[in-house]
């Protein structure tokens, strides 16, 4: 390369690159070294290398442990709600009815909003608007404070979830089922398939690579999720909904103890890379070539 | 027959689809709602518009104030990440040795890292640099915009790498050879050709920051320069809820989305699908 060509090069590309470098790449470094280390946050108190130390914490720290497993069991949940409700919401839109427009439009419109509102909106819907519902249908045992319940607070974290995502996923299905050719559905129309078989045997097969995309979007949406859950229930009641991040969070500038707070992060980082990208294996292998 | 059922099927998706914003209905009755209207009945209609309840959220939230704010970040870290990544991206396709495919590597393999597992060591590092370099990098809508850039980066480039692969060099050369610099002809000749994309970058830009709550919580303090997030954030937290100013205040936040959204929808939509499907 000549010098002109190098100094082009750098001066294209330097600018990004440093904050990439101080923003990223240099606290994912410091933030490995600072696993290893016990400190509170308090730059006139010493840093102490304390090994693996914090690791074993983690370990028998049984909030931890029960902060992962509400985690599962959420992304489990919204894994199959978001998934379910987006495809259904993108099979009725591509169906050329008059009013398919407006509908994807509605559908979408959630997302937009920030995951701290929405769980403020829902707030309020759980608390008063249940309360009022139990009170006037009757069905108390449905409509009742959910927020107060450990069970069904959780359950209250999916369906904003739901809410939030499934119009994000029905766009990409939608782009998925416009890529699949008309004459193939009319063919199979023509040799007497229904419309379950046409959707099984055709739609879904094609649609797989779609599914990747989603599955991996919503996997990775909730093992993260902070906004919804801080402005929803805060983890409560008595830490039932507390998840990942918000355990980490809490840990690192709730507790003081940043650095079995940032072993957590880098551990959680390790879960996050792990399951997003065996999920994307798997569900590549499936995909079907045309 | 057929068209009549097709018009039902069309009236009953329409239904389903104002079905699935019933949460904004509730939210939006809610805030004309005197308090004992409120408790009364959650869901029906208002018996008088009073605006009320907008005007005292609209000083709690100190609204306008806010929105600027918001607006000023957005706009700044999304004119920012599009000049400069747009940029980088380009010398790193043309540009074919170990340095650039290291530096895509970099951008690339950090994109799974969570936020959590950053923000800590991040918060020092901007410490270290307000400390030593006296550049201020926390409590001010600079250091934001520069960590939202740092951030956005990856993904920003990723999507102008594999845009612009697919487009021909030859116009470039052609343009070197009548002398035109490398800044010249990437402003003159391939910026303009990156329009779509470009588009899609400052969408999933303009959303992810506007509707960032956490790095801003971590690096802004003072009250005058919180984001539409921050306010919505405090204004829950400080007073007890009284749930009619709440809605109110909700609403106001989500009014500037909507309009977002009534004007760009056809590019939000094709932003979406292009960002997630790349």
């Amino acid at each position: 390369m000549k010098r002109k060509d190098k100094l082009w090069f750098g001066l294209f590309t330097m600018p990004l690159f440093t904050i990439f470098t101080i923003v990223v790449i240099i606290p994912f470094i410091i933030g490995i070294a600072y696993s290893f280390i016990s400190w509170d946050g308090i730059s006139a108190n010493p840093k102490v290398f304390v090994g693996l130390d914090n690791y074993v914490t983690i370990f028998q720290d049984e909030r931890f442990f029960s902060s992962a497993g509400h985690t599962l069991k959420f992304t489990l949940l919204a894994l199959i709600s978001v998934n379910l409700l987006g495809l259904t919401f993108s099979l009725l839109v591509t169906n050329g009815l008059r009013t398919s427009k407006l509908a994807r439009t509605f559908f979408f419109m959630p997302n937009l909003i920030g995951g701290l509102i929405l769980g403020y909106i829902w707030k309020f819907i759980f608390t008063d608007a249940f309360k009022f519902l139990g009170g006037k249908t009757g069905l108390e045992g449905i409509f009742f404070n959910w927020l107060i319940n450990p069970n069904f607070a959780l359950y209250a974290l999916v369906i904003v979830f739901t809410w939030q995502m499934a119009g994000y996923t029905m766009i990409i299905y939608i782009a998925g089922i416009q890529g699949i050719p008309d004459e193939l559905l009319e063919a199979a129309k023509v040799d007497g398939a229904n419309i379950w078989h046409r959707l099984t045997k055709i739609t879904f097969p094609l649609l797989m690579p779609s599914f990747t995309i989603c599955f991996f979007m919503t996997l990775s949406g909730a093992f993260k999720i902070y906004d919804v859950n801080l402005s929803l229930t805060n983890g409560g009641p008595v830490h039932s909904t507390e998840m990942f991040a918000m355990n980490i969070f809490n840990e690192i500038f709730g507790y003081g103890r940043y650095g079995v707070g940032q072993a957590k992060a880098i551990l959680f980082f390790l879960i996050v890379a792990l399951v997003t990208l065996t999920q994307v294996i798997i569900t590549k292998k499936k995909e079907v070539q045309m | 027959m057929r068209r009549t059922s097709r018009a039902i099927s069309s009236i009953l998706l329409a239904l389903l689809a104002l079905l699935f914003l019933s949460p904004i209905y509730i939210m939006l009755v809610n805030s004309f709602k005197t308090r004992a209207e409120l408790y009364n009945n959650a869901l029906a209609l208002p018996e008088s518009f009073s605006l009320q309840y907008f005007e005292a959220a609209m000083k709690k939230m100190n609204f306008f104030t806010v929105l600027g704010n918001s607006t000023f970040v957005t706009v700044m870290t999304v004119i920012f990440v599009v000049v400069l990544a747009s940029m980088t991206a380009w010398m790193l396709v043309r540009t074919d040795n170990k340095l650039s495919k290291l530096m895509f590597m970099a951008f690339i393999s950090t994109m799974l890292i969570p936020f959590q597992t950053l923000m800590m060591p991040l918060m020092q590092v901007m410490d270290w640099i307000r400390t030593y370099l006296h550049i201020p990098m926390l409590n001010t809508h600079g250091g934001l915009i520069f960590m939202n850039i740092g951030f956005h980066a990856s993904i920003a480039v990723f999507l102008y790498h594999g845009f612009i692969k697919s487009i021909p060099i030859a116009l470039e050369e052609a343009a070197t050879l009548d002398g035109c610099s490398k800044f010249g002809v990437f402003w003159r000749i391939v910026f303009p050709m990156l329009k779509t994309i470009t588009i899609t970058v400052a969408i999933l830009d303009v959303i992810s920051t506007w509707n960032d709550y956490l790095l801003p919580s971590l690096t802004l303090s003072d009250k005058g320069l919180r984001t539409i997030q921050l306010s919505t954030f405090y204004f829950f937290g400080e007073f007890t809820i009284v749930w009619n100013q709440a809605m109110a205040g909700l609403t106001l936040t989500i009014i500037p989305v909507v309009i977002f959204y009534a004007i760009a929808q056809k590019y939000i939509i094709k932003g979406i699908a292009e960002g997630a499907v790349k």
